[in-house]
């Protein structure tokens, strides 16, 4: 019952967001900030993680090819595949639920703590709108830090193999460009808007409705995290049967 | 003028306020007191239109606030200031910036206009150097004074305060009690404090509401107060000897 309430409240709350708007030139400013601290803050994290993470699928994916008869083209083929459908979109946004909606959950838990959102409130300020809207505007820009993960995670696979002497260069690309099918793009840019969403609301929703204190702050990011990771890892294998299956 | 009508709020099976009557006037410095769980956070919550009571009603300059439409709450909304508790100041603006933040949502200044209002205003409580500091920089009582300023920047009608006074030194809650008194004489606002400090009380106690237990237990003015035989009240007010001697001897004095 407790589950069917908070996913009634989280609904009601996104209805919220998008009623009674924030002044335009105040909402830019807010946009702009969002965007440099959620996506803009997270592309060194972001870019570390791909190129390593595509460096081992690709160590991985040599050291279990080890038939003579398998050209090692097909290094390149599944990191490329790897990587553009599933480390990019799903496992950085993973990482993203971690950096980001615990940045969101704690900051607008703090703010229901310090009862500045009760301040925008006495205000007449749709609090929602004026913590959350912006938040989704900002997630807006994360295809661009996914389509970075995405070519960083190929460049760490072609260095692993190259300079780990697991592929020549030339079969690592030859594999890159082998049966290219450009709906896997579209397909994790879907995924990637969809999750985008998740990770600015969920967390927004465990710090805008949280009570208590600091101790409280703490363990509404925890939650937050484990609950965004959770949807995320769902609407995963849901789109991927829409799109894919 | 706030006029509250047998307002009623629950919290589940929690009857928190049973039937609260009262008057706050204009230019007055009214303040709610009682012990914790007395009702005085809900009741003023009821009065900032943050919660809606089940029964009754409350009446803004003939106003009922539950008879009014989505626009008119809104507009009523803005002719009210709020001083927290802990003052709620913005941690990521400056002391400019949470001044001037009712104006930029709200009005259709232009940016010299809304500054000449801000250091009007910061001036007003005697705030000159802050303006580029954020609330992590500045001491309890300059936060206070902040939050005053963001309270009084659009010409409030009605200014709120929860215990604007807890966790300042005596010094500084009196300049901050007398801040409130003079600010709400001066704009003649109708002010309500919501307070745990007996020095207010004697202070600037214009209107005093005594509650207990969800129900109003006393009202009167500060003068009054020393003389009330009201059991709850003198065992509140008077719980400590040096108000016991200072009750004692303004009676003696009178007599």
């Amino acid at each position: 019952m407790n589950y069917l309430e908070a996913i009634g409240k989280y609904f009601i709350m996104i209805r919220e967001v998008f009623k009674k708007p924030t002044k335009w030139p105040i909402m830019r400013t807010l946009i702009l900030k969002e965007i440099d601290e959620l996506i803009y803050g997270s592309m060194g994290i972001i870019i570390f993680i791909s190129f390593f993470i595509g460096g081992v699928v690709t160590i991985q994916t040599a050291l279990n090819l080890n038939s003579p008869f398998l050209p090692k083209s097909l290094i390149g083929f599944a990191t490329r595949q790897s990587v553009i459908l599933e480390f990019a979109p799903t496992f950085t946004s993973i990482i993203m639920a971690g950096k980001v909606g615990s940045y969101i959950t704690s900051s607008i838990g703090t703010m229901r703590v310090t009862e500045q959102i009760d301040a925008l409130d006495v205000m007449g300020v749709n609090s929602l709108n004026y913590l959350v809207f912006p938040k989704i505007i900002a997630m807006l820009m994360y295809p661009f830090a996914v389509a970075i993960s995405m070519f960083v995670g190929i460049l760490g696979g072609w260095v692993a193999a190259v300079f780990g002497g697991y592929a020549p260069s030339g079969e690592f690309i030859k594999g890159l460009q082998l049966d290219f099918d450009s709906f896997h793009v579209t397909y994790a840019f879907i995924k990637t808007i969809v999750f985008s969403f998740v990770i600015a609301t969920l967390p927004s929703y465990h710090g805008f409705y949280m009570k208590g204190g600091a101790l409280e702050v703490g363990k509404a990011s925890t939650t937050s995290f484990v609950w965004t990771s959770v949807v995320i890892i769902i609407l995963n294998y849901v789109l991927t049967q829409l799109l894919l299956g | 003028m706030i006029e509250v009508d047998n307002i009623h709020k629950s919290f589940g099976d929690n009857h928190v306020l049973k039937g609260i009557t009262t008057r706050f006037e204009q230019g007055k410095t009214n303040l709610i007191i009682g012990q914790s769980g007395s009702g005085k956070t809900v009741f003023l919550k009821c009065l900032l239109g943050l919660f809606e009571p089940e029964e009754g009603k409350i009446c803004y300059n003939g106003r009922v606030y539950s008879d009014l439409t989505m626009n008119e709450k809104r507009d009523l909304r803005q002719e009210m200031g709020m001083v927290f508790q802990g003052s709620a100041l913005f941690d990521s603006m400056t002391v400019e910036g949470n001044v001037m933040f009712p104006l930029e949502m709200f009005t259709k200044q232009s940016k010299a206009e809304m500054q000449e209002r801000v250091d009007f205003v910061l001036k007003r409580v005697n705030l000159i150097d802050a303006h580029t500091r954020y609330p992590s920089e500045i001491s309890g009582g300059m936060q206070k004074r902040v939050a005053i300023a963001r309270a009084i920047v659009m010409n409030p009608k009605y200014l709120f305060c929860d215990e604007p006074n807890s966790g300042l030194d005596p010094k500084t809650a009196i300049l901050i009690d007398n801040l409130i008194q003079e600010i709400t004489q001066e704009y003649n606002i109708t002010t309500i404090i919501n307070t745990h400090d007996m020095n207010s009380v004697m202070e600037i106690g214009e209107k005093i509401l005594f509650l207990k237990d969800g129900y109003k237990e006393w009202e009167g003015t500060n003068k009054e107060i020393f003389k009330t035989d009201n059991k709850a009240v003198t065992d509140f007010v008077y719980s400590s000897e040096l108000f016991k001697k200072v009750r004692q001897m303004y009676l003696e004095e009178r007599n």
